[in-house]
C-alpha cells in the first residue's frame, strides 16, 4: 500500500516537472533566460493560478508558440508583453502596472499591516494600567506593595 | 461603544466578502472592447478556396460567435444560436476554430448551420487576436467593425434578452 501511494505520488511529480510540452531550442542562452522569465510572469488564462510556463492548458501552449516566435524575430521583451496586453488585458501579468484600478493590490496589504500594527499598539497601551497622577494615591499605592512607584 | 469599532469591520468584511462572492474569477475583462476588430485574412469553412476578411463582416451590426466542434460548452448555446437566425433573423458569424474541416462540417450538419458566413481558424490566430481564452466566445460587431461587446462562455437566453438583443437594436441603423 506504502509502496503504491509512493509510485503515484513520484508520477504526480514527474507531471509536474514536465509542463512544457515541446521545449524549445535556443541557440543563444541569453534568450532562452528571457523566455524563462517571460514565461513565469505571464499567467495562462484558462487554469489562472498558473503562469505560461506551468500550465498544460493548449492556449497556454499557443501563447508559449508566440512567445518564442516573437523572441526569435528579435522582438523586445516590452513588445512582447505588449502584444499579450493588447489581447487579454492586464490579466495576463503577474505583475500588474501600478494604476488606479491596481492601488488596492499595490498599497492593500501595506495598509492592511500599518492598520493592524496602530491597532495592536492601540489595544497594547490601553491595557497597561496608567500609573497614578495623584502622589496620594501613588504613596497608598506604594505603601501597599512595598514598592515605590514614581508617577510618571 | 467598545463595540463600534469591532462591528464596523465585521460589516466591512461582510460587504466586502458577499461582494466577492458574487464576481465570478473567471471574468476576465476584454481590452478590445470599443476597439476594432482585428484585420484577418482566412478561409471559408465550406471552401478552402474561398477567401473571407474583414471586410466581409462590415456594413451592419452582427454576431461573432467563435465554437469549436470538440467544445462541450458550444452545444449546449447551438440551439440558440440556430433560433436566433431563423426566427428572429440575427445575423452571425461563425468563427471556427482550432478545428478540422471535416469535423466542423459534420457538426454543423448535426446541429444546425445558424452562420451567415463560417471563418475556418484552424491555428487560432484570429483568435489569439480577438482575446479568446475558452470556447465559445460571442462578440457583437457594430457597423464599422468594432467590437461592443463580448459574452465569454455560452450564451444564455437571458443574456441575448438583457444585453445583446437591446445593444444589436441599438447598432441598427436607423431606418430610412
Amino acid at each position: 500500500m506504502r509502496k503504491l501511494l509512493l509510485v503515484a505520488l513520484l508520477l504526480l511529480a514527474a507531471g509536474m516537472v514536465s509542463a512544457a510540452d515541446t521545449p524549445f531550442e535556443f541557440k543563444d542562452p541569453k534568450v532562452e533566460r528571457r523566455y524563462q522569465k517571460l514565461a513565469n510572469e505571464l499567467r495562462c488564462l484558462v487554469c489562472q493560478n498558473q503562469s505560461l510556463a506551468d500550465s498544460h492548458a493548449d492556449l497556454a501552449q499557443d501563447l508559449r508558440d508566440e512567445v518564442y516566435r516573437m523572441l526569435n524575430d528579435g522582438q523586445t521583451d516590452e513588445e512582447i508583453v505588449g502584444f499579450l496586453v493588447e489581447r487579454y488585458g492586464d490579466f495576463v501579468l503577474y505583475r500588474p502596472p501600478v494604476a488606479g484600478i491596481t492601488y488596492a493590490l499595490w498599497f492593500g496589504p501595506a495598509l492592511l499591516l500599518a492598520g493592524a500594527g496602530l491597532a495592536w499598539w492601540r489595544i497594547g497601551r490601553a491595557k497597561a494600567p496608567a500609573p497614578p497622577t495623584d502622589p496620594a494615591e501613588a504613596a497608598a499605592i506604594a505603601a501597599l506593595t512595598g514598592r515605590r512607584n514614581e508617577p510618571s | 461603544m467598545r463595540f463600534v469599532v469591532p462591528l464596523a469591520i465585521f460589516i466591512v468584511l461582510v460587504v466586502v466578502l458577499s461582494l466577492g462572492l458574487k464576481l465570478d474569477p473567471r471574468y476576465v475583462p476584454s481590452p478590445l472592447i470599443d476597439k476594432p476588430a482585428p484585420e484577418f485574412a482566412l478561409t471559408r469553412l465550406a471552401d478552402p478556396a474561398a477567401p473571407i476578411a474583414r471586410a466581409d463582416l462590415l456594413g451592419r451590426p452582427l454576431l461573432l460567435n467563435v465554437w469549436a466542434s470538440w467544445c462541450s460548452a458550444c452545444r449546449v448555446e447551438h440551439p440558440l444560436l440556430v433560433d436566433l437566425a431563423q426566427r428572429e433573423g440575427v445575423e452571425i458569424i461563425g468563427l471556427n476554430y482550432k478545428d478540422t474541416r471535416p469535423e466542423a462540417a459534420a457538426w454543423l450538419k448535426a446541429h444546425g448551420d445558424p452562420y451567415r458566413d463560417s471563418i475556418f481558424d484552424p491555428k487560432g490566430k484570429l483568435g489569439l487576436d480577438l482575446g479568446v481564452y475558452g470556447v465559445p466566445e460571442t462578440f457583437v460587431l457594430d457597423a464599422q467593425g468594432v467590437i461592443r461587446y463580448k459574452q465569454v462562455g455560452p450564451m444564455t437566453p437571458e443574456i441575448w434578452r438583457d444585453e445583446i438583443k437591446p445593444l444589436l437594436a441599438e447598432l441598427q441603423p436607423a431606418a430610412p
